[in-house]
């Protein structure tokens, strides 16, 4: 690992944490727009993390050190993977040991120290979250894995830098069905794990009815403003993968200082653009009952699977 | 007019209430009065084509004993709770005769409206509220209120629930409850007439009205049609604010934001139409005792306008095809429920009960639309019965006879006894006025929401709790109308 690696990483970083919480306005702004509503500027989720660090804190009386720590584990498990991952430059620190399924894991620790919390908290609403989220997150991970394989079939790597080098190089793995299947299943993952419409609805204050703010309902303050970081640090993270794999055009593919400009522009471009279309997709779609989840995450994880099926038959 | 009245013993009550019961009447309302008359309650009953019928009861005042009709009537037996929290009434044979207006902090013995009870004793600290517990493997309990996330009265719901489906729902509710009918005695005609408009903001006209109509019937005031027909514009275009409030809250409760956007630009908009008609956007100050004023009337244009944007609201809504899905099913209130709770309104219209105030109590000068009915009991088919009633309140508004102007009757006095019932948008509204010599009494009022709070735990057996949000919405009932 040398500087030049070291400052890419920490630009990917900066990009991240700044782009997040404004992928987040753009996408409410999106929305707002589209109900024929002004709605709040871009930069909102930006000025609530600034007013909430300056805010009292208040923690359960019962909880125990896993609360507090959540949100740190969180942003950590977050910025871990926004210096690893290929999303502005191929050439990040460690590139050579960047694997699909550790990134992955990476980001599960970070949800599953969130569910922890909220067992921790000893509320009804901390245990009815988790138990949601643990159960929408056990039938997330079959199908991230399964496509994870079919993305990896061309190479027998699952390397994820490789992975999008590849596609970089030769646009024909783009469009291989194969690839498309795959990424199929990882936009139902994306929604699941972000947790948008139709999965869970983020603008509710239907206390009853939500599965990852039921989560976060204890933390307040500076916890708070971690907790809003984290999370649209992670949204940015699984659009800016998304993105790179269903279009690498743009990414920096040496260390150049001009070449990561462009990469840094091109990945906010392209992460930009997905997160107006999910808005758009959230603004015509309802919330699904829950009990019709599971339906849609295997519906993710068939065609995961065809991917891989396909893959291997095409070879 | 009150109706047919029967002075009645205690013994007598169950076999004559049984007859009325047989007979078609539903219990309307249970009012107490501890006066220096005595202790005594009387139960207004009612049915279709305009048949009233009063039994009277006259109790001992020391041993304050009542007999309880809980056996006959699941209405009669939350009445005869409100009446011993009340009152102190005692109702012998009662099975369940738990609190219902009382909170803990009331201190022990106190029962406001009994006679000589005095203000309002200092609180005491909460005893907390014996829920019953629900025990089982896997079972837990999910408290969520009185104060919700969001605008939304206080109230205690407390849900057990295994994994996510609901076994039992329990309401505590009384968190408002603010002694309207100890305030009102005493007053003259036109103060009570402001606090009944207030009783529960989204019935301002309903409340209004059915006072109005209590005190005309007390009085004999005659009310002339041209009144009457103003007094059902104001009616008509409360339950269209509401009702179109509903069907975007309905399809916000499912994340289908787009629809709440447009339902919500539609009700502002009926808000001002509400203003440039009356002067006040929930339609204060329309009714007066034998009168209603009216700045200005709906035009055609405008009625058309709404019916072609609420169509394609609820178009729109309804082509969403996991609206649809979460709609269907959900919450089923069936029939035989309504029945044996007393359900009323707009919910028990949506599981098929034939029961619709402008139709059963006609006014005189008034059309009589025609009843929506739906089948299923689910929160489609409530919200089927919202969207064909805007549809049927705004061809009311339109053949509506009524014009421009005011009507006040410069000064009413007497005495009497009178009921007004009107349908307001969520069902019948009945208040019981007694005058004497111009001074109110006493007044009892019953918000169709105090009857329909029970049917909403039951119907949501077999629902998983994230659906108790849409369910509870598809009722809508009022907190401020039930806790008075």
């Amino acid at each position: 690992m040398n500087l030049a690696s070291l400052l890419t990483g920490a630009t990917q970083l900066a990009l991240v944490v700044l782009g997040g919480p404004l992928l987040l306005g753009l996408m409410r702004t999106v929305r707002s727009r589209l109900e024929g509503r002004d709605g709040p500027p871009v930069s909102q989720p930006w000025r609530d993390i600034a007013k909430l660090a300056h805010k009292q804190r208040t923690r359960p009386n019962e909880s125990s050190w896993i609360f507090p720590a959540a949100p740190l584990v969180l942003v950590a498990t977050a910025a871990t993977v926004a210096v690893l991952a290929p999303l502005a430059t191929l050439t990040p620190p460690l590139s050579a040991s960047t694997d699909f399924i550790a990134v992955i894991f990476v980001l599960l620790v970070g949800s599953v120290s969130l569910a922890l919390a909220a067992l921790d908290t000893g509320t009804a609403f901390g245990g009815m979250g988790a138990s949601r989220a643990l159960t929408i997150g056990a039938l997330v991970e079959p199908a991230l894995l399964v496509a994870v394989l079919a993305l990896s079939l061309p190479l027998h790597s699952t390397n994820l830098i490789a992975i999008v080098a590849e596609g970089s190089a030769h646009a024909s793995v783009l469009v291989g069905p194969s690839h498309l299947l795959a990424l199929g299943s990882f936009v139902v993952v994306i929604l699941a794990e972000s947790g948008r419409l139709p999965v869970d609805n983020p603008s509710t204050h239907l206390e009853l009815t939500m599965i990852y703010e039921a989560l976060i309902l204890e933390y307040s303050g500076p916890d708070l403003a971690l907790v809003t970081l984290g999370e649209s640090m992670r949204l940015a993270i699984w659009f800016g993968l998304f993105v790179n794999l269903v279009a690498p055009w743009g990414i920096a593919t040496h260390a150049g200082a001009l070449a990561i400009l462009l990469g840094v522009l091109a990945v906010a471009l392209k992460v930009a653009l997905a997160g107006v279309a999910v808005a758009l997709f959230e603004v015509t779609t309802a919330k699904l009952r829950l009990f019709r989840l599971p339906e849609l995450l295997a519906g993710g994880f068939i065609l995961a699977l065809l991917g891989v099926v396909t893959g291997a038959v095409m070879r | 007019m009150i109706g047919e009245t029967r002075d009645l013993s205690s013994a007598e009550l169950v076999a004559e209430a049984t007859a009325l019961f047989a007979d078609g009447f539903r219990l309307a309302l249970v009012a107490g009065f501890d006066d220096e008359r005595g202790l005594r309650v009387t139960y207004s009953f009612l049915a279709a084509t305009n048949r009233r019928f009063e039994l009277r009861v006259a109790l001992d005042a020391r041993t304050r004993r009542g007999t309880s009709l809980a056996g006959v009537s699941f209405p009669a037996s939350r009445f005869e709770r409100e009446l011993f929290d009340l009152y102190g009434v005692e109702p012998a044979g009662h099975p369940q005769r738990r609190p219902l207006v009382r909170h803990a902090h009331w201190p022990e013995g106190y029962h406001p409206m009994a006679a000589g009870a005095g203000p309002a004793p200092a609180l005491s600290d909460d005893g907390g509220y014996a829920f019953i517990a629900v025990e089982g493997p896997g079972v837990y309990e999910i408290p969520v209120g009185p104060v919700h996330a969001g605008l939304i009265e206080p109230g205690h719901f407390r849900f057990s629930v295994v994994g996510e489906t609901i076994l039992k729902m329990k309401a505590r509710l009384w968190f408002t409850h603010k002694g309207i009918e100890r305030l009102v005695e005493g007053k003259s005609i036109d103060e009570v007439l402001v606090v009944a408009e207030r009783i529960s903001g989204d019935s301002a006209v309903a409340h209004g009205l059915a006072f109005a109509r209590g005190v005309e019937d007390a009085l004999g005031i005659a009310v002339d049609h041209g009144v009457e027909a103003r007094r059902a514009v104001a009616l008509e275009l409360e339950r269209l604010y509401n009702h179109v409030g509903d069907l975007g809250a309905l399809a916000n409760d499912v994340g289908f934001g787009l629809a709440q956007a447009r339902a919500l630009t539609l009700r502002e908009q009926l808000l001002r139409l509400n203003e440039r008609v009356s002067g006040h956007r929930l339609l204060r100050g329309v009714v007066t005792v034998g009168g209603a004023r009216l700045l200005d009337v709906p035009t055609t244009f405008e009625l058309d306008e709404i019916e072609t944007r609420v169509a394609e609201l609820t178009t729109m809504t309804l082509a969403q095809s996991i609206v649809v899905d979460r709609f269907t099913g959900t919450g089923v209130l069936s029939l035989d429920a309504v029945r044996e709770l007393g359900v009323v309104g707009l919910a028990a219209r949506a599981s098929g009960l034939d029961l619709d105030a402008r139709r059963d109590h006609p006014i005189e000068g008034v059309e009589v639309a025609p009843t929506i009915l739906a089948t299923g009991g689910d929160v489609l088919a409530r919200y089927h019965v919202r969207r064909d009633e805007v549809a049927t309140s705004l061809s009311t508004l339109r053949e509506a006879a009524a014009g421009a102007g005011a009507y006040h009757l410069s000064s009413a006095s007497g005495s009497g006894a009178g009921l007004g019932v009107v349908e307001g948008w969520r069902g019948p509204v009945v208040h019981r006025v007694e005058i004497v010599e111009g001074r109110v009494t006493r007044l009892k009022v019953v918000d169709p929401s105090f009857l329909n709070w029970p049917a909403l735990a039951v119907a949501l057996a077999d629902t998983i709790v994230p659906d108790f949000p849409l369910v509870n919405k598809s009722f809508n009932l009022s907190y401020a109308g039930n806790d008075l």
